[in-house]
């Protein structure tokens, strides 16, 4: 039975594990129950720092922390750190601070809150701002590795995590395997290559089962890191397979697909389907019932890798 | 000890440089840089414990000047200070000059936060000082904050949390020009009661006039030693202040003078041509 945990309790694991540097501070904005800082706030709550439900001030907070040789991790969910955009632009990547901002609960797979609450566009809006490294990653082992790297970054990161379960992938891996800027190879096949993140990396996995019982070989790349892309990955399977597809719980605008888009465009005309929220809102619905709905789940990853395949 | 007369010497200089800048650029914000320009002189002559020599002195003082467009005033103050050269001031709005159109601390010495967007320099200033108390030092952090500017709701976001963490160290500074971009304030915005509204949301209040000498250095001295909580200066200035066309006229927010207007500014500022 494939062990299951939510990428939030790896984010959670490693911020206690941080605790040991005392330049590490916690910042909150009334929902560290929900993005797990809650466990550094009960063991170091004097570097912890309760922002009220105020978003925008959290951000900047941090940011004068991180000007004073603090390193904050401030949280919220995904969605809500989209109303301190401008606070990220201006006076965290701008200035080059390292603050490093985690939205929990992001993607349509933080379910039946509804539309309001699921962030299709966190990881297009943050990519596109100089200095801001973007991180989505698959599980909580990952998470828990990748957020402990950010803690040595001199620049500024967005990291998405996500509120529900979803297999531990990396149960044995360490630094050598996990580092930020670096997709990791799960499958390596030559027919196509999925390129997926975060809750859709399992997806993918599975994908690929189906396509192995059609005779299909499908590469399978955890691609964690989204800002910087791991471009020569990207070419190494393209190369290799000749039909790409990308997958996320994302827009299909600018987000993982956008980022692999853009690369493509500027390489070689390697055949790209995009499997991607397509430019609408979600709902309330379970977490599976979400991903049915949006064209997110293994068998959308199916139908995308054979039309990627027949446009070679 | 400087003297008050010595102070407004040293403000005096500072508002010829600010006039210079804006009508050598033929761009820039003088009305709220003449407005501020007082404070800032005393404030850095009387309070501020910085090094301009070791501009990034870790236990310095921090001045935040969140108004951000309002650079001419603080490259002025930077200049007489010495963290700048006043050849430097030729710089302002220059391609690759270190005076940024708005403050920024990757490009000047002496600047402690990228400004420019409105409603961020309070939130800033209140994780400076959290970081001082987390270091255990007495160091204390200066946030200038523009009137206009305290529309912007992320300012009480940060006036609410500041209070609530109880930050002695953390000093506002407000300029009362009662201008904004477009207009005066009260057709823009009307703000009713700003000293009952600070003191509502739990900070210690004092008001001055911003161009009297005396009152400013009373008025710092009353930001040193209320340690209890957060408290705010509020300064009730003109804008324009010192040029008498600018003064009070919102078309001077953002607007250069012309070759005649300088010329009578600089004969207004005791410069001989």
């Amino acid at each position: 039975m494939t062990k299951m945990e939510a990428t939030r309790d790896g984010y959670g694991q490693a911020l206690l594990e941080l605790a040991e540097n005392d330049k590490i501070v916690v910042l909150e904005a009334d929902l560290g129950k929900s993005t797990k800082s809650l466990h550094f706030r009960k063991a170091h709550p004097e570097r912890t720092v309760s922002c009220g439900i105020g978003e925008q001030n959290m951000l900047l907070v941090a940011a004068g922390m991180a000007a004073s040789g603090y390193i904050p991790f401030a949280s919220t969910f995904a969605i809500f750190t989209e109303r301190a955009f401008e606070q990220m632009r201006n006076g965290v990547a701008r200035p080059n601070l390292p603050v490093h901002l985690c939205g929990s609960h992001g993607g349509t797979h933080t379910g039946t809150d509804g539309s309001s609450a699921q962030s299709i566009e966190d990881l297009a809006i943050y990519r596109t701002l100089p200095n801001v490294t973007v991180i989505h990653p698959s599980d909580s082992v990952s998470t828990r590795i990748l957020t402990k790297q950010l803690a040595d970054s001199t620049s500024p990161s967005y990291m998405r995590t996500a509120r529900n379960k979803t297999p531990v992938l990396y149960a044995d891996a360490g630094d050598d395997v996990i580092q930020i800027g670096k997709g990791i190879e799960l499958k390596d096949g030559k027919d196509v290559a999925i390129i997926a993140c975060g809750v859709l990396v399992a997806e993918a996995l599975k994908a690929a089962d189906v396509l192995a019982e059609k005779g299909i070989s499908a590469t399978v790349v955890d691609m964690h890191t989204i800002k910087p892309i791991d471009s020569a990955l990207i070419d190494v399977v393209a190369e290799r397979c000749g039909a790409l597809v990308t997958a996320e719980d994302h827009s299909i605008i600018g987000g993982l697909g956008g980022a692999v888009a853009e690369h493509l465009s500027t390489t070689n005309g390697t055949p790209l389907e995009r499997v991607g929220v397509k430019d609408r809102f979600g709902e309330s619905g379970q977490a599976d019932e979400m991903l049915e709905l949006m064209g997110l789940n293994a068998a959308h990853i199916v139908q995308a890798a054979e039309k990627s395949i027949s446009r070679k | 000890m400087t003297t008050a007369d010595e102070l407004r010497e040293v403000a005096r200089k500072c508002r010829v440089h600010i006039v210079d800048m804006v009508y050598r650029a033929q761009a820039g914000h003088p009305g709220g840089s003449l407005s501020e320009i007082d404070l800032m002189t005393a404030l850095y002559k009387t309070q501020l414990n910085v090094r301009p020599s070791e501009p990034k002195w870790e236990d310095r003082d921090r001045f935040i000047l969140s108004k951000g467009h309002a650079s001419p005033g603080m490259y002025a103050i930077l200049a007489e200070m010495g963290f700048i050269t006043v050849k430097d001031l030729e710089s302002y709005r220059v391609l690759g000059g270190i005076c940024q159109g708005h403050v920024d601390m990757k490009w000047c010495p002496g600047v402690d936060f990228s400004a420019g967007s409105l409603g961020m320099g309070l939130s800033f200033g209140m994780g400076t000082a959290l970081a001082a108390r987390l270091d255990g030092s007495n160091r204390q952090t200066y946030v200038m904050l523009g009137d206009g500017e305290i529309q912007e709701g992320s300012v009480w976001e940060a006036a609410m949390a500041s209070a609530h963490h109880e930050l002695g160290n953390l000093n506002v500074i407000l300029d009362r020009n009662r201008i904004q971009n477009d207009d005066f304030c009260e057709t823009q915005m009307r703000m009713f009661d700003i000293p009952a509204k600070w003191r509502a949301f739990g900070w210690n209040v004092m008001e001055i006039d911003g161009h009297d000498m005396e009152e400013i250095v009373e008025g710092l001295e009353f930001l040193a030693q209320s340690n209890d909580g957060p408290s705010i200066l509020i300064a009730q200035t003109v804008k324009g202040k010192g040029i008498s066309y600018m003064e009070d006229n919102p078309s001077f927010h953002g607007a250069a003078p012309n070759e005649e207007q300088y010329a009578l500014a600089m004969k207004e500022l005791g410069v001989s041509a």
